[in-house]
């Protein structure tokens, strides 16, 4: 079938086209804007299903654009781990959008659904490509669609916060342009495929520039993901966000891990000289304190949206001790744990987006407040993403813990992991336990007049309803979910295989 | 002096000059900054196709060495993107100091209610 032929391009096209129609819409057919929107998430949904469908059978497809053998034109590729991003990033999106719609957030300015699905293209570009610089490219597009989205609703403290966020990510747009000039230099090559067989034909010379370009590639890809030393923008962007946009954002740290999973096996895997595994050393320090700074955050936040920023921050760095051991087991692991951690996540923004619209000029800090409309409801959706986030039984966020923790164990270095996630677990219990406690339990007489006068409507609690659904789903599915992680762990980790299929030549 | 000492210190200069004004406290300077570095950026790219003089960057029947044209096509590509990021830039300093009143880009806050916490 033709269409079959083209859906690794669809999950770009279909948002590139949602998102004029929508912004031509908004004006003066909101009713309509509003459903092309979902229409096109639900279309986009779709299509990642099939791709996912299609990339079972093990088979690395690309896609020429424009019909241009590889190395000289831009690829996309669909492998089971694109195929998996896709399938998030659209059940991430299409939760987020339904929220947004149902709490009236995208009609607090023109822009969010041409925004929210440019944001969407550059995600799903970003998954398929097979070209590093086509890779800034989509980074690009999705980071200017998150300026746009994160002043969305505006307010001085977000535009403070915007600009320091836009800042930071300007001058990581630099540090990946300097990275992919040294790399081209180097094997005047940036398709990813091409780059992993000119990487290892590099003489002794060339080595150092080969591990610098690596390494900055890397603090880039770290950059986006916040890792330790350069996570300061995120729990202050995210804070200031609106909750929904943020939830979005719970996907965009993962774009940076998905990027250092795609690059390193292929680009600096063993072959690749000095180069090889080339941020591996750093990585898992990194990842430990970012666990640890993350879950001491979820404990000392004041406000509900800042622990679900230091959450996301602390899932990231849970994320990246088993990434950094770079084998198979420990790969496998961790892609559950990402898609997990997105999840709940976002489903974390969500209950503290509900619970703040519900508390008038509380909002979302965490003190004891007067008792609000669907207190116990909200609590209850706060309680499982906080079991989900933090990693206790029976939610998926265990099991994931459970397999990294497998995983690791007899690898250099599992006691140093051993003792980091079982620790800041921990402290993570603790940390939500206090606040769930003030914030739901706790009753402070005064406003009690106004806050009982927020009456919204139950709706509201959909979207995290449809969020806390998944987590259940993938706790149940849990069998299906790893062999699915470890097939594409397995994948990834045979780069001749990726090379075979987009050069046809072998590594 | 060679070519290539001149660009390289061009770009150093230029990196020097804008991760300086980068991490100054106020957002004019820290627009300048990255628009300095962008340059260098610009600069590097365009010089990773090594540098030649007087060669055609398209194919030309009696020449045998060419100039590489795809450094060129980045620069471009990255020219425009960080054109549209500084123009995105001042107009979010602006805005943000016409509503904080104050153009600090890490200074003191005076919150308004919305979103304190």
């Amino acid at each position: 079938m033709i269409l079959l032929d083209h859906l690794s391009i669809t999950p770009i096209v279909i948002p590139a086209v949602i998102a004029p129609v929508t912004m031509l819409l908004m004006r003066r057919h909101k009713m309509a804007a509003v459903t092309v929107s979902l229409a096109g998430c639900a279309a986009m949904l779709v299509a990642a299903i099939a791709a996912f469908v299609i990339a079972q059978d093990d088979v690395i497809r690309s896609y020429t654009l424009g019909g241009w053998p590889a190395p000289f034109g831009i690829v996309l590729i669909l492998d089971r781990l694109a195929a998996m991003m896709l399938v998030l990033a659209a059940v991430l999106a299409i939760s987020v959008l339904v929220h947004a719609i149902i709490t009236g957030a995208d009609q607090r300015g023109w822009h969010f659904h041409p925004l929210f699905h440019f944001q969407l293209m550059g995600l799903n570009g970003a998954f398929l490509t097979g070209d590093l610089f086509n890779l800034f490219v989509f980074f690009e597009v999705l980071l200017i669609a998150s300026y746009g989205l994160m002043l969305h609703g505006q307010g001085a403290l977000r535009l403070k916060a915007g600009v320091a966020y836009v800042v930071v990510n300007i001058v990581g747009s630099a540090l990946f342009l300097i990275a992919l000039g040294l790399l081209y230099g180097l094997t005047a090559t940036l398709n990813m495929a091409d780059l992993a067989v000119k990487v290892v034909l590099l003489g002794p010379a060339d080595q150092g520039l080969l591990r610098i370009a690596g390494l900055l590639l890397m603090t880039v890809f770290g950059l986006k993901a916040a890792v330790v030393p350069i996570h300061l923008w995120l729990p202050r962007t995210y804070a200031a966000t609106m909750p929904v946009v943020a939830a979005l954002f719970a996907i965009m740290t993962k774009v940076g891990v998905y990027a250092m999973i795609r690059t390193v096996p292929l680009i600096f895997g063993a072959q690749a000289g000095a180069a090889s595994w080339v941020p591996a050393p750093y990585l898992l320090p990194a990842a430990i304190l970012g666990a640890v700074i993350g879950f001491v955050g979820i404990l000392t936040a004041r406000g509900m949206r800042e622990q679900a920023a230091f959450a996301v921050l602390a899932s990231t760095g849970t994320l990246l001790m088993p990434v950094s051991l770079w084998q198979e087991v420990t790969l496998a692991a961790a892609l559950y744990y990402l898609v997990q951690a997105t999840l709940a996540g976002a489903a974390l923004f969500l209950v503290a987006d509900v619970t703040m619209r519900r508390r008038g000029q509380y909002a979302d800090a965490i003190v004891p407040s007067p008792h609000f409309a669907g207190q116990d409801m909200a609590g209850l959706l706060y309680l499982v993403a906080a079991i989900a986030a933090v990693g206790l039984p029976p939610l998926a966020g265990f099991v994931g813990k459970l397999l990294i923790l497998d995983a690791s164990f007899g690898i250099t270095g599992w006691q140093v992991i051993w003792a980091t996630i079982l620790a800041t677990t921990l402290v993570g219990v603790i940390g939500f336990s206090r606040s769930g406690s003030t914030l739901f339990w706790k009753a402070a007489p005064e406003h009690a007049d106004a806050i009982a006068a927020s009456r919204r409507s139950n709706a509201e609690f959909v979207a995290p309803i449809m969020l806390l659904a998944m987590l259940v789903l993938l706790t149940i599915a849990a069998g299906w979910v790893t062999t699915q992680t470890r097939a594409t762990a397995v994948q990834v980790m045979a780069p001749d295989r990726y090379v075979t299929a987009i050069l046809g030549a072998t590594l | 002096m060679s070519l290539e000492f001149l660009v390289a210190s061009a770009i150093a200069m230029l990196v020097a000059g804008g991760i300086y004004l980068a991490l100054r406290g106020r957002t004019f300077q820290v627009v300048l900054g990255l628009t300095l570095m962008s340059y260098a950026v610009n600069l590097f790219l365009f010089a990773i196709g090594r540098l030649i003089v007087d060669r055609p960057p398209l194919y030309a029947k009696d020449v045998v060495e060419h100039a590489d044209p795809l450094p060129q096509a980045l620069v471009l590509t990255a020219i425009v993107i960080t054109f549209g990021m500084t123009a995105l830039t001042v107009i979010l300093s602006l805005r943000s100091f016409l509503e904080s009143g104050s153009d600090q880009v890490d200074g003191m806050i005076k919150t308004d209610g919305e979103g304190a916490s």
